[in-house]
C-alpha cells in the first residue's frame, strides 16, 4: 500500500443526529478513519447498527459529517456527490428498464448518447455474465444477475472509487461463492478501487486487501487488519491455517461489539465462499 | 410454437371461465323466467332484452353518442384536473397539508345531490353533465397520483443523486415511471365511475342520453328496454375500461411482463404436484 497513491482517506469522521422533536441525539459515528490506496479492495465488517451506512453515505455524498474530513485523491471536494460509484444494498434497478437501459444509467447522466452507451455496456455484457439478457425486463433474472446488472451499472458510471454495500447479502450461499470468485476476477483485471460493506467474516478476508471492524454504538473502528494472503485467491484459501487465523482475530471485537449491545438484533454470520 | 402453445393456453384460460359463467347465468335467468313464468314487466328473459335492443337500435344509438360524449369529456376534465392537483400537492409539502384533507372532504358531498344545483348554474346543456362525470371521477386518479409520485424508492432516488442526476432528471427517469401504473389504477377505477356519473347527471336535467331514456322508459313501465339501455350502459362502461387497460399494457409492458414472472411460478406449482 506505501508503493500506491491514496485514493481514499477518511479522517476523525463523526456523525451525530440530531434527536427528533427535542429527543436525545444519537451519536452514529465517532472519529472513524479509513484508508484506501489506489486498486485496493478493502472491507469493512460490522453488526448491523455499528454505523457502516452512514459512512458510506457520508463517503458517497449523501450526507456532511458533523466533524472530520474525506479527501480523495489528497483533497477535500465540495461535494463528494457525484464523485464516487455507489451501489446500495438492494439492486435498485429500474424494472421499467430493460436490463441494458439499466446498465447505461451512469453513463446517461454523464451526457453519452444512447447508441453509444448502448455499445460500450454491450461490450461488458459477456464479463458480467448478462449476455443474452439485453432485453429483458430486470424481474426475469436471477438473484446473482441482478446483482451482476447492478454492478455493471456501477462499474460503467466511471467513478475509480466504488462503495459496495453488502451487495452478495441476499443470495444463496453457494450463488455467493460464485459471485465473489466472479468479483475478484473481474477487480483483478481493472483494479478500480473497491470499499466493500459485509456482515460476513470469512467474504472480507477472502476478498479484501484490509480489513476494517467497526462497532457501535457510536460506530467506531476497533480493529484494522491487512490481509496478506497471496493472489489471485481462490475458494480453497478459506479453509488455510492463516486465513483460520485471521478470522480468529477478526472475530473476536465483532463478538465483543455484538454482546456488548443487546439493542443489536442481527448478528454478524460466519459464512463464506463454498467450494 | 410451444411459446404461442403456452400464450394461447394462458389466454384461453383467462377469458374462457368468465365467458362460460355469463352463459351459465344467462340460461338459468332465461330457464326461471320461462318455467316460473314471471311477468315481462317484473323481469324480462334475456332473449327478450337481446330483442329489443334489436329492434330500438336506431334510438339507443343516438341516445348513447350523447352519454358517451359527456362521459369522455367528463373523464378528460377528470385526468386532467386528478393529474393537475396530485402534481401540485407532491410539489410542496405545505401545499399537500393545506389540499389533502379537503381533497377528501370533496368525496363527502353527496355529487349527485350538487348536480341540480349545477345545472342551476350552467343550463342545460353539456356543461354540469361533464363537471358531475369529473367531480365523480376525478377523485380516484388524483389519490393515486398522490401515492405513485412518492412510490419511487428513496434508495434509488439516492442512487441518482451518485450519478449526479438533478431534480428534473431525478423525476423524470424514477418519479415519473414509478407513479404510471398507479396513475392507470386510478384511471380503471375512474372509467367505471365516470359512467355512473353520466347517468345522474341525466337525470337531473336532460333531453336525451342514455340516463334519460331510463327515465322515460320508467315511467311506462317498459321493463325490457330499460333493461336494454342498462346493457348498453354496461357495455360502455367495460369498453372504457378495456381501452385504459389495453393503453396501458401498450404504455408499460414490463409492468404486465414483470409480474407474470411473478404469477408464473404460482401458476405451475398444482402441476409440479401432479
Amino acid at each position: 500500500m506505501s508503493a500506491t497513491a491514496t485514493k481514499l482517506t477518511v479522517e476523525n469522521v463523526s456523525k451525530t443526529y440530531r434527536g427528533a422533536g427535542g429527543g436525545e441525539n444519537v451519536t452514529a459515528l465517532r472519529d472513524v478513519g479509513i484508508e484506501i490506496g489506489d486498486g485496493e479492495f478493502v472491507s469493512i465488517v460490522g453488526p448491523s447498527g455499528c454505523g457502516k451506512s452512514t459512512l458510506f453515505n457520508i463517503i458517497a455524498g449523501l450526507v456532511r459529517p458533523s466533524s472530520g474530513k474525506v479527501l480523495l485523491d489528497g483533497d477535500q471536494p465540495d461535494d463528494l456527490l457525484g464523485k464516487v460509484g455507489y451501489m446500495p444494498q438492494r439492486d435498485m434497478l429500474m424494472p421499467w428498464r430493460t436490463v441494458l437501459d439499466n446498465t447505461t444509467l451512469g453513463l446517461e447522466l454523464n451526457g453519452m448518447k444512447k447508441k453509444e452507451a448502448h455499445k460500450v455496456a454491450l461490450g461488458e455484457f459477456g464479463r458480467f455474465g448478462l449476455a443474452g439478457f439485453e432485453k429483458q425486463w430486470p424481474a426475469k433474472l436471477s438473484g446473482g444477475m441482478k446483482q451482476r446488472a447492478a454492478l455493471l451499472r456501477t462499474f460503467l458510471a466511471g467513478r475509480d472509487l466504488m462503495l459496495l454495500d453488502e451487495p452478495f447479502g441476499a443470495l444463496d450461499a453457494l450463488t455467493r461463492g460464485q459471485m465473489q470468485e466472479w468479483l475478484l476476477d473481474v477487480w483483478q483485471e481493472d483494479r478500480k478501487t473497491i470499499l466493500f460493506v459485509t456482515h460476513d467474516v470469512e467474504e472480507a478476508i477472502y476478498l479484501s486487501d484490509r480489513v476494517y471492524v467497526m462497532s457501535g454504538r457510536p460506530g467506531k473502528v476497533s480493529l484494522c487488519v491487512d490481509v496478506k494472503l497471496p493472489r489471485p485467491r481462490r475458494s480453497e484459501i478459506t479453509m488455510a491455517p492463516d486465513f483460520l487465523a485471521l478470522k480468529q482475530k477478526l472475530l473476536k471485537p465483532l463478538e465483543e461489539a455484538v454482546h456488548g449491545n443487546a439493542m443489536i438484533d442481527d448478528h454478524p454470520t460466519v459464512e463464506g465462499p463454498r467450494r | 410454437m410451444n411459446l404461442d402453445g403456452s400464450r394461447m393456453r394462458r389466454i384461453s384460460e383467462r377469458v374462457l371461465p368468465p365467458v362460460v359463467f355469463a352463459i351459465f347465468v344467462l340460461v338459468a335467468w332465461e330457464l326461471y323466467v320461462v318455467l316460473w313464468d314471471v311477468k315481462e314487466s317484473t323481469l324480462p328473459p334475456p332473449t327478450a332484452v337481446a330483442e329489443s335492443i334489436w329492434t330500438n337500435r336506431v334510438m339507443l344509438a343516438e341516445n348513447a353518442w350523447v352519454t358517451i360524449k359527456v362521459i369522455l369529456l367528463g373523464f378528460a376534465l377528470a385526468v386532467f384536473v386528478g393529474v393537475g392537483i396530485a402534481s401540485i400537492i407532491r410539489a410542496s409539502r405545505r401545499i399537500e397539508r393545506a389540499v389533502y384533507p379537503w381533497l377528501v372532504v370533496s368525496q363527502m358531498v353527496p355529487i349527485p345531490a350538487i348536480a341540480p344545483i349545477l345545472v342551476i348554474w350552467f343550463g342545460f346543456d353539456m356543461r354540469p353533465k361533464v363537471l358531475v362525470v369529473a367531480l365523480v371521477s376525478f377523485f380516484p386518479i388524483a389519490v393515486n397520483t398522490i401515492d405513485g409520485l412518492r412510490a419511487a424508492e428513496p434508495e434509488l432516488l439516492n442512487l441518482l443523486k451518485t450519478l449526479k442526476a438533478n431534480s428534473w432528471q431525478r423525476f423524470r427517469k424514477a418519479q415519473l415511471p414509478a407513479a404510471l401504473p398507479f396513475l392507470f389504477s386510478g384511471l380503471k377505477v375512474a372509467a367505471a365511475f365516470s359512467v355512473i356519473g353520466a347517468v345522474f347527471a341525466e337525470w337531473v336535467g336532460a333531453s336525451a342520453g342514455l340516463g334519460y331514456l331510463i327515465l322515460v322508459l320508467n315511467n311506462q313501465t317498459a321493463t325490457t328496454d330499460m333493461f336494454g339501455v342498462i346493457v348498453v350502459l354496461a357495455s360502455i362502461g367495460i369498453t372504457l375500461f378495456l381501452i385504459v387497460s389495453l393503453v396501458e399494457r401498450l404504455l408499460l409492458p414490463w409492468y404486465y411482463e414483470s409480474r407474470e414472472v411473478e404469477t408464473e411460478g404460482l401458476e405451475l406449482e398444482p402441476e409440479e404436484i401432479k
